[in-house]
């Protein structure tokens, strides 16, 4: 017995030097920097006393520039398994604290176990990224150790939910992992990600850009549309991911988590939050607010491409993924950041068995010569693509403007819409009404004697004729026109009725969305 | 809820005109010139090596300007028409952004 008693011991003490891991004066910096460590980022997402740590022991294999002489604390990477609410996770945090949270192919193959439990576990898998780059002396072997990981990332993708908080720098290859992952996390101050830094930008440009300035927490949340969720600190951040798992499913072959159905708690009175002018804006998220349970909403990418709503809520218990247009900003108009930001979203949900609630009241496509260069063809196409392609239930309301094509690519009945109301107040038609009087009655305003008296007649004439929602009704498009205030007892039963929907599609290796 | 917030502005596309707010990006974005076709434009940023014409030099399109290193490549950049170099507005060793006007040809008369 003494000898067991001895061994435990000498456990104890190799575990107790891995869990200091770079040392003192460097967690000192760490904290500096107002930065939580590895293992304490861990402990407060996790549920307490859940971590169960793996490959503690795990050493690098550099064997040149002096790098045998050198050992590093659990090669600068904590990983492992716990519950987040209960259910399971997986988990790593680099360790900035340990060679700069350097990534060598064992430090890279750590992370792929995680994500390999997490792909044969089926559960969500949470990485936390804060390291300096590539191990350069290990020289290729790192860079084969974020291929694999991306590998993985890619295979993982639409299987089950991954999570990517960065925490610190993530440079260079380094952040093709988060940006292969389905939601990415920063924090202000804290953040810093780029594919080439300050330092390259001023060698060839002569450019001063500061790393905040560059890839910072604000610019991929407002600019870059990298990241999902913005924090003014790490704290925040571990509640974000944390409500976040509370709205998706561990898989795909699994229904986001119940709960108790909740009325909506909101004060605001859904008939006065849309002016019936379909000129004057609001915020669309008052109304999201008026019809899920305890008007609970979870917004996605709240600062980037404002122009469109999109994110989480929940419908008599059961989550629902909302896509808004948001008439305060561009007036709600499509273009090619916002079409990204809905295509993306819409192939989450259908990913992972969600939902889709469409809001619609847009004027259309931004126009510009900047778009049009962009590219909003292809990006704009990939609304089209992403709504046709699911097949989670798909209920859309129009509240005001459904106009050209922007009617067809917010989730119309010709995409595969499940079930289509509108609002009295909706305008559905193939263009605006100044612009369809403009075209349909050229001739007729062209030879008034007042031109203006003229085109504002006709243009009465086509609002009076067209600027409702019973022409399309009458054809079938709309099933139903309905009061603003039935609106969450109208999408309530229509996902009931489609709890069990199952549609077909034609055997393939995959679609080609334009990407 | 007519009280409508200044923040807002007039916006138009093709169906109208909407009181709304504009982004950064938007209110940011480049406006576009028509190209000449004798404006030779750094298409990397990087630095120059080598000027191999002069001011008031009659060149031919396809014709050495210069060389131009920019991602790790010495990039030869010929002249997109023939006719009369009247600026140009780099140096050797200057470095230089992407769209930088390095050279002005005036066309030949067609």
């Amino acid at each position: 017995m003494a000898d067991l008693t001895k061994s435990i011991l000498a456990l104890r003490e190799k575990k107790a030097v891995v869990e200091k891991g770079g040392g003192e004066a460097a967690i000192e910096k760490q904290v500096a920097m107002g930065k939580l460590t590895a293992r304490e980022r861990i402990q407060a997402i996790l549920d307490k006393n859940s971590f169960h740590e793996t490959d503690m022991f795990v050493k690098h294999d550099g064997r040149d520039f002096g790098m045998d002489k050198k050992e590093f604390a659990a090669d600068g990477v904590v990983t492992g398994t716990g519950t987040i609410g209960g259910a399971p996770v997986c988990i790593y945090a680099q360790d900035f604290t340990v060679a700069g949270g350097s990534l060598g192919l064992q430090h890279a193959r750590k992370i792929t176990k995680v994500m390999d439990i997490a792909l044969k576990m089926k559960c969500p898998v949470i990485g936390i990224n804060d390291s300096g780059g590539a191990r350069i002396q290990e020289g290729v072997s790192a860079l084969a150790g974020y291929g694999e990981i991306f590998y993985r990332n890619t295979i993982a993708s639409g299987v089950i939910p991954q999570l990517s908080l960065i925490l610190g720098p993530c440079a260079g290859g380094a952040v093709y992992s988060p940006a292969l992952t389905d939601f990415v996390f920063v924090v202000e101050g804290i953040s810093k990600m780029f594919i080439t830094g300050p330092n390259v930008i001023k060698t060839v440009l002569g450019e001063d850009i500061s790393m905040e300035d560059l890839g910072g927490a604000r610019v991929h949340a407002e600019i870059t549309g990298n990241a999902h969720f913005y924090a003014l600190n790490e704290e925040e951040c571990f509640e974000q991911v944390k409500n976040l798992l509370k709205f998706i499913p561990w898989n795909n072959q699994q229904k986001a988590p119940s709960v108790k159905a909740k009325e909506p708690k909101t004060k605001l009175n859904i008939e006065e939050v849309v002016p019936s002018d379909p000129k004057q804006p609001y915020d669309v998220r008052d109304v999201i607010r008026c019809i899920v349970d305890d008007s609970d909403f979870l917004e996605i990418q709240e600062l980037w491409a404002a122009n469109i709503v999109i994110g989480f809520g929940r419908m008599g218990g059961e989550t629902v993924g909302f896509v808004a247009n948001q008439p305060m900003v561009l007036a709600g108009v499509l273009d090619c950041d916002s079409a990204d930001k809905a295509a993306r979203f819409i192939r989450f949900c259908d990913s992972f068995n969600i939902p889709i609630v469409t809001l619609e009241d847009m004027p259309g496509y931004l126009p510009g010569v900047d778009q049009e260069h962009a590219g909003v063809i292809r990006h704009g196409a990939k609304v089209l693509y992403a709504y046709s392609e699911a097949t989670v239930p798909k209920v859309t309301v129009i509240l005001r403007k459904a106009y050209g094509g922007g009617y067809i690519a917010m989730n119309s009945r010709h995409l595969g819409a499940d079930f289509m109301f509108a609002w009295p107040t909706a305008e559905i038609a193939v263009m605006g009404p100044d612009g369809a009087a403009n075209i349909i009655f050229r001739k007729e305003i062209m030879e008034a004697e007042d031109q203006e008296a003229m085109r504002q007649e006709k243009v009465n004439e086509y609002i009076e004729k067209f600027a409702n929602p019973y022409v399309a009704a009458s054809k079938g498009f709309v099933d139903t026109v309905i009061e603003p205030k039935e609106t969450r007892t109208q999408i309530l039963h229509a996902l009931k009725l489609s709890a069990l929907k199952e549609e077909c599609r034609p055997e393939r290796k995959h679609g080609l969305p334009p990407f | 809820m007519e009280k409508i917030d200044k923040k807002y502005v007039d916006f138009s596309v093709m169906a109208g005109t909407y009181k709304t707010r504009l982004t950064k990006k938007f209110t940011n974005r480049p406006q576009w010139n028509k190209p000449e076709p004798g404006d030779v434009l750094s298409n990397l940023p990087g630095t120059i090596i080598q000027i191999k014409v002069k001011k008031g030099e009659k060149v031919e399109a396809g014709q050495l300007l210069l060389i131009h290193e920019a991602m790790k490549m010495l990039n030869r950049v010929v002249a997109p028409v023939s006719g009369i170099v009247t600026d140009i507005n780099v140096n050797v060793g200057d470095k230089i952004g992407k769209n930088h006007l390095m050279i002005k040809i005036v066309e030949n008369e067609k």
